[in-house]
Protein backbone atom coordinates (compact mmCIF):
# COMPACT_ATOMS: atom_id res chain seq x y z
CA UNK A 1 0.00 0.00 0.00
CA UNK A 2 1.47 3.56 -0.93
CA UNK A 3 -0.44 6.84 -0.12
CA UNK A 4 -0.25 9.90 -0.70
CA UNK A 5 1.70 12.64 1.06
CA UNK A 6 2.99 15.84 1.00
CA UNK A 7 6.33 15.80 2.53
CA UNK A 8 8.74 12.96 3.94
CA UNK A 9 11.23 12.56 6.97
CA UNK A 10 13.31 10.25 6.90
CA UNK A 11 13.74 9.58 11.16
CA UNK A 12 15.54 6.06 10.36
CA UNK A 13 18.13 5.44 12.95
CA UNK A 14 16.41 8.43 15.56
CA UNK A 15 15.69 7.22 18.50
CA UNK A 16 12.68 8.40 21.48
CA UNK A 17 11.74 11.21 21.39
CA UNK A 18 13.47 12.41 18.49
CA UNK A 19 11.22 10.94 15.54
CA UNK A 20 8.37 12.70 17.48
CA UNK A 21 9.75 15.79 17.96
CA UNK A 22 11.25 16.13 14.36
CA UNK A 23 8.08 14.99 12.90
CA UNK A 24 6.21 17.96 15.48
CA UNK A 25 8.58 20.52 13.66
CA UNK A 26 8.05 19.65 9.74
CA UNK A 27 4.07 19.27 10.40
CA UNK A 28 4.25 22.74 11.68
CA UNK A 29 5.64 23.82 8.24
CA UNK A 30 2.39 22.03 6.28
CA UNK A 31 -0.53 23.33 5.18
CA UNK A 32 -3.73 22.03 7.05
CA UNK A 33 -5.17 18.75 5.08
CA UNK A 34 -1.60 18.20 4.24
CA UNK A 35 0.11 14.76 5.26
CA UNK A 36 3.56 14.08 6.44
CA UNK A 37 5.29 10.68 6.29
CA UNK A 38 7.48 9.47 8.63
CA UNK A 39 9.90 6.42 8.30
CA UNK A 40 11.12 5.49 11.29
CA UNK A 41 13.21 2.31 12.89
CA UNK A 42 12.58 3.34 16.63
CA UNK A 43 9.72 -0.01 17.25
CA UNK A 44 7.81 2.56 19.98
CA UNK A 45 7.48 5.15 17.13
CA UNK A 46 4.12 2.93 16.41
CA UNK A 47 2.24 3.82 19.73
CA UNK A 48 3.87 7.52 20.34
CA UNK A 49 2.89 8.69 16.98
CA UNK A 50 -0.88 6.94 18.34
CA UNK A 51 -0.21 8.57 21.18
CA UNK A 52 0.39 11.91 19.46
CA UNK A 53 -2.99 11.73 17.50
CA UNK A 54 -4.84 11.08 20.22
CA UNK A 55 -3.68 13.83 22.36
CA UNK A 56 -3.26 16.75 19.89
CA UNK A 57 -5.98 18.42 18.21
CA UNK A 58 -4.23 19.49 15.01
CA UNK A 59 -3.12 15.94 14.08
CA UNK A 60 -4.54 13.12 12.59
CA UNK A 61 -2.65 9.49 11.93
CA UNK A 62 -3.95 8.61 8.63
CA UNK A 63 -2.17 5.63 8.23
CA UNK A 64 0.59 2.99 9.75
CA UNK A 65 2.22 0.39 8.06
CA UNK A 66 5.61 -1.52 8.82
CA UNK A 67 8.03 -2.27 5.59
CA UNK A 68 11.00 -4.21 5.33
CA UNK A 69 13.79 -1.51 4.25
CA UNK A 70 17.86 -3.21 3.84
CA UNK A 71 16.82 -6.15 5.92
CA UNK A 72 15.05 -4.16 8.83
CA UNK A 73 11.73 -3.60 9.58
CA UNK A 74 11.12 0.50 9.28
CA UNK A 75 7.64 1.90 10.50
CA UNK A 76 6.25 4.28 8.52
CA UNK A 77 3.72 6.43 9.67
CA UNK A 78 1.03 9.53 7.56
CA UNK A 79 -0.07 11.94 9.80
CA UNK A 80 -2.07 14.58 8.59
CA UNK A 81 -2.25 18.15 9.80
CA UNK A 82 -5.88 18.83 10.76
CA UNK A 83 -5.98 22.76 11.42
CA UNK B 1 -54.11 29.37 63.93
CA UNK B 2 -51.18 28.23 62.55
CA UNK B 3 -47.77 29.37 64.40
CA UNK B 4 -45.37 27.31 62.70
CA UNK B 5 -45.35 28.65 59.02
CA UNK B 6 -44.47 32.33 59.23
CA UNK B 7 -40.99 31.71 58.72
CA UNK B 8 -41.26 30.39 55.31
CA UNK B 9 -43.90 32.48 54.14
CA UNK B 10 -42.20 35.89 55.55
CA UNK B 11 -40.71 36.23 52.00
CA UNK B 12 -42.89 34.37 49.17
CA UNK B 13 -40.82 31.38 47.31
CA UNK B 14 -40.58 32.17 43.72
CA UNK B 15 -39.61 30.37 41.11
CA UNK B 16 -36.00 31.64 39.70
CA UNK B 17 -36.58 33.36 35.96
CA UNK B 18 -34.85 31.82 33.22
CA UNK B 19 -32.10 35.11 33.42
CA UNK B 20 -31.71 34.14 36.88
CA UNK B 21 -30.75 30.14 36.37
CA UNK B 22 -28.69 31.71 33.33
CA UNK B 23 -26.66 33.54 35.36
CA UNK B 24 -26.04 31.24 37.89
CA UNK B 25 -25.09 28.01 35.68
CA UNK B 26 -22.61 30.59 33.97
CA UNK B 27 -21.22 30.89 37.10
CA UNK B 28 -20.97 27.86 37.81
CA UNK B 29 -19.62 27.06 34.49
CA UNK B 30 -16.67 29.70 34.55
CA UNK B 31 -15.94 28.04 38.25
CA UNK B 32 -15.67 24.74 36.54
CA UNK B 33 -14.00 26.21 33.70
CA UNK B 34 -10.78 27.45 36.21
CA UNK B 35 -10.89 24.18 37.68
CA UNK B 36 -9.86 22.24 34.12
CA UNK B 37 -5.75 21.65 33.79
CA UNK B 38 -4.25 23.02 30.76
CA UNK B 39 -2.38 20.92 28.49
CA UNK B 40 0.80 21.49 30.84
CA UNK B 41 3.25 19.02 32.43
CA UNK B 42 5.55 19.93 34.99
CA UNK B 43 8.35 18.03 36.28
CA UNK B 44 10.47 18.62 39.96
CA UNK B 45 13.83 17.22 39.15
CA UNK B 46 15.45 16.81 42.16
CA UNK B 47 18.11 14.54 41.06
CA UNK B 48 21.49 14.83 39.65
CA UNK B 49 21.61 11.74 38.14
CA UNK B 50 22.28 11.87 34.91
CA UNK B 51 19.72 8.73 33.99
CA UNK B 52 17.31 10.28 35.92
CA UNK B 53 17.95 13.70 34.37
CA UNK B 54 17.52 11.99 30.84
CA UNK B 55 14.54 10.53 31.62
CA UNK B 56 12.93 13.94 32.73
CA UNK B 57 14.09 15.55 29.55
CA UNK B 58 12.83 12.44 27.07
CA UNK B 59 9.73 13.97 29.01
CA UNK B 60 9.81 17.29 28.77
CA UNK B 61 10.81 17.12 25.12
CA UNK B 62 8.47 14.61 24.04
CA UNK B 63 5.72 16.51 25.72
CA UNK B 64 6.06 19.57 24.08
CA UNK B 65 6.49 17.78 20.90
CA UNK B 66 2.90 16.44 21.74
CA UNK B 67 1.66 19.88 21.92
CA UNK B 68 1.81 20.34 25.79
CA UNK B 69 3.24 23.20 27.69
CA UNK B 70 6.07 21.63 29.76
CA UNK B 71 7.61 23.06 33.31
CA UNK B 72 10.38 22.07 35.05
CA UNK B 73 11.63 23.03 38.00
CA UNK B 74 15.03 21.92 39.05
CA UNK B 75 16.08 21.77 42.93
CA UNK B 76 18.30 20.06 45.13
CA UNK B 77 20.97 17.99 42.95
CA UNK B 78 18.69 18.67 39.87
CA UNK B 79 20.36 22.15 39.74
CA UNK B 80 23.61 20.49 38.73
CA UNK B 81 22.22 19.35 35.64
CA UNK B 82 22.19 23.33 35.17
CA UNK B 83 25.56 23.96 36.07
CA UNK B 84 27.78 25.61 33.66
CA UNK B 85 31.21 25.97 36.06
CA UNK B 86 32.82 25.85 39.53
CA UNK B 87 33.36 30.01 41.54
CA UNK B 88 34.53 29.44 45.22
CA UNK B 89 34.72 32.74 46.05
CA UNK B 90 32.21 34.81 48.45
CA UNK B 91 30.87 30.82 49.74
CA UNK B 92 31.04 29.25 52.96
CA UNK B 93 32.99 26.80 54.07
CA UNK B 94 30.41 24.28 53.41
CA UNK B 95 29.61 25.94 50.51
CA UNK B 96 32.91 25.54 48.86
CA UNK B 97 32.92 21.74 49.83
CA UNK B 98 29.98 21.50 47.93
CA UNK B 99 30.80 22.82 45.43
CA UNK B 100 33.73 21.04 44.81
CA UNK B 101 32.33 17.47 45.45
CA UNK B 102 29.47 17.62 42.99
CA UNK B 103 29.26 18.32 39.54
CA UNK B 104 30.55 21.12 37.69
CA UNK B 105 28.07 20.26 35.05
CA UNK B 106 25.93 18.51 33.31
CA UNK B 107 28.84 16.58 31.57
CA UNK B 108 29.83 15.73 34.97
CA UNK B 109 26.43 13.70 36.23
CA UNK B 110 27.04 10.36 38.21
CA UNK B 111 24.47 7.61 37.44
CA UNK B 112 22.06 6.65 40.06
CA UNK B 113 23.44 3.19 39.76
CA UNK B 114 26.79 1.39 38.81
CA UNK B 115 28.71 4.89 38.69
CA UNK B 116 32.14 3.23 39.97
CA UNK B 117 33.26 6.62 40.72
CA UNK B 118 32.17 8.30 37.34
CA UNK B 119 33.57 5.45 35.06
CA UNK B 120 29.38 3.65 34.54
CA UNK B 121 27.99 7.44 33.69
CA UNK B 122 30.70 7.42 30.38
CA UNK B 123 29.66 3.98 29.56
CA UNK B 124 26.13 5.02 29.47
CA UNK B 125 27.09 7.98 27.94
CA UNK B 126 29.14 5.75 25.41
CA UNK B 127 26.02 3.21 24.90
CA UNK B 128 23.43 5.70 24.19
CA UNK B 129 25.70 7.47 21.46
CA UNK B 130 26.39 3.62 19.87
CA UNK B 131 22.65 3.86 19.69
CA UNK B 132 22.01 6.68 18.46
CA UNK B 133 20.07 7.92 21.40
CA UNK B 134 20.54 11.85 22.03
CA UNK B 135 22.96 13.11 24.40
CA UNK B 136 21.60 14.92 27.75
CA UNK B 137 23.12 18.25 26.39
CA UNK B 138 21.70 17.89 23.11
CA UNK B 139 17.89 17.13 25.25
CA UNK B 140 18.70 20.36 27.01
CA UNK B 141 19.27 22.49 24.14
CA UNK B 142 16.30 20.50 22.02
CA UNK B 143 13.73 21.43 25.62
CA UNK B 144 14.99 24.99 25.39
CA UNK B 145 14.30 25.14 21.34
CA UNK B 146 10.70 23.56 22.23
CA UNK B 147 9.77 26.34 24.58
CA UNK B 148 9.92 24.99 27.80
CA UNK B 149 10.16 26.59 31.12
CA UNK B 150 12.89 25.66 33.49
CA UNK B 151 12.86 27.22 36.51
CA UNK B 152 15.64 27.17 39.08
CA UNK B 153 14.16 26.76 43.12
CA UNK B 154 15.74 30.19 44.38
CA UNK B 155 15.74 28.95 47.75
CA UNK B 156 17.82 25.10 47.26
CA UNK B 157 19.86 27.75 45.06
CA UNK B 158 20.85 29.65 47.86
CA UNK B 159 21.35 27.35 50.70
CA UNK B 160 23.63 24.89 48.57
CA UNK B 161 25.22 28.22 47.51
CA UNK B 162 25.78 27.93 43.71
CA UNK B 163 25.42 31.49 41.97
CA UNK B 164 23.27 32.19 39.01
CA UNK B 165 26.46 33.10 37.21
CA UNK B 166 27.47 29.26 37.97
CA UNK B 167 24.36 28.47 36.22
CA UNK B 168 23.55 27.94 32.14
CA UNK B 169 21.54 31.05 30.88
CA UNK B 170 18.02 32.07 30.20
CA UNK B 171 16.73 30.00 33.63
CA UNK B 172 13.30 31.52 35.86
CA UNK B 173 14.32 31.57 39.85
CA UNK B 174 11.41 30.57 41.45
CA UNK B 175 9.91 29.20 44.57
CA UNK B 176 7.29 26.59 45.89
CA UNK B 177 4.57 28.77 44.35
CA UNK B 178 5.79 28.43 41.19
CA UNK B 179 6.00 25.28 40.95
CA UNK B 180 2.35 24.50 42.62
CA UNK B 181 0.73 27.32 39.90
CA UNK B 182 2.07 25.26 37.11
CA UNK B 183 1.27 21.84 38.45
CA UNK B 184 -2.18 22.84 39.58
CA UNK B 185 -3.10 23.60 35.87
CA UNK B 186 -1.50 21.01 34.97
CA UNK B 187 -2.66 17.42 33.59
CA UNK B 188 0.50 15.17 35.14
CA UNK B 189 3.02 16.16 37.60
CA UNK B 190 6.24 14.49 38.07
CA UNK B 191 8.93 14.15 41.00
CA UNK B 192 12.42 12.89 39.50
Amino acid sequence: MSLGFDKLLDARGLNCPMPLVNARKEIGKLDPGQVLKVVATDRGSVADFQGWAKVAKNVELVAQETEVMDGANVYVHYVKRTT
Amino acid sequence: METRADTNTAEPSRAPSLEEKLRDLEQRLTEIEERVPDNRVTLVVFSGDLDRALAAFIIATGAAAMGQQVSMFFTFWGLSVLRKGTELSDKSTFQKMMAVMSPGSSAGLPVSKMNYFGVGAKMLRSMMKAKNVNSLEDMISLARELGVRMIACEMSRDVMGIKESELVGGLECGGVATFLADSLKSRTSLFI
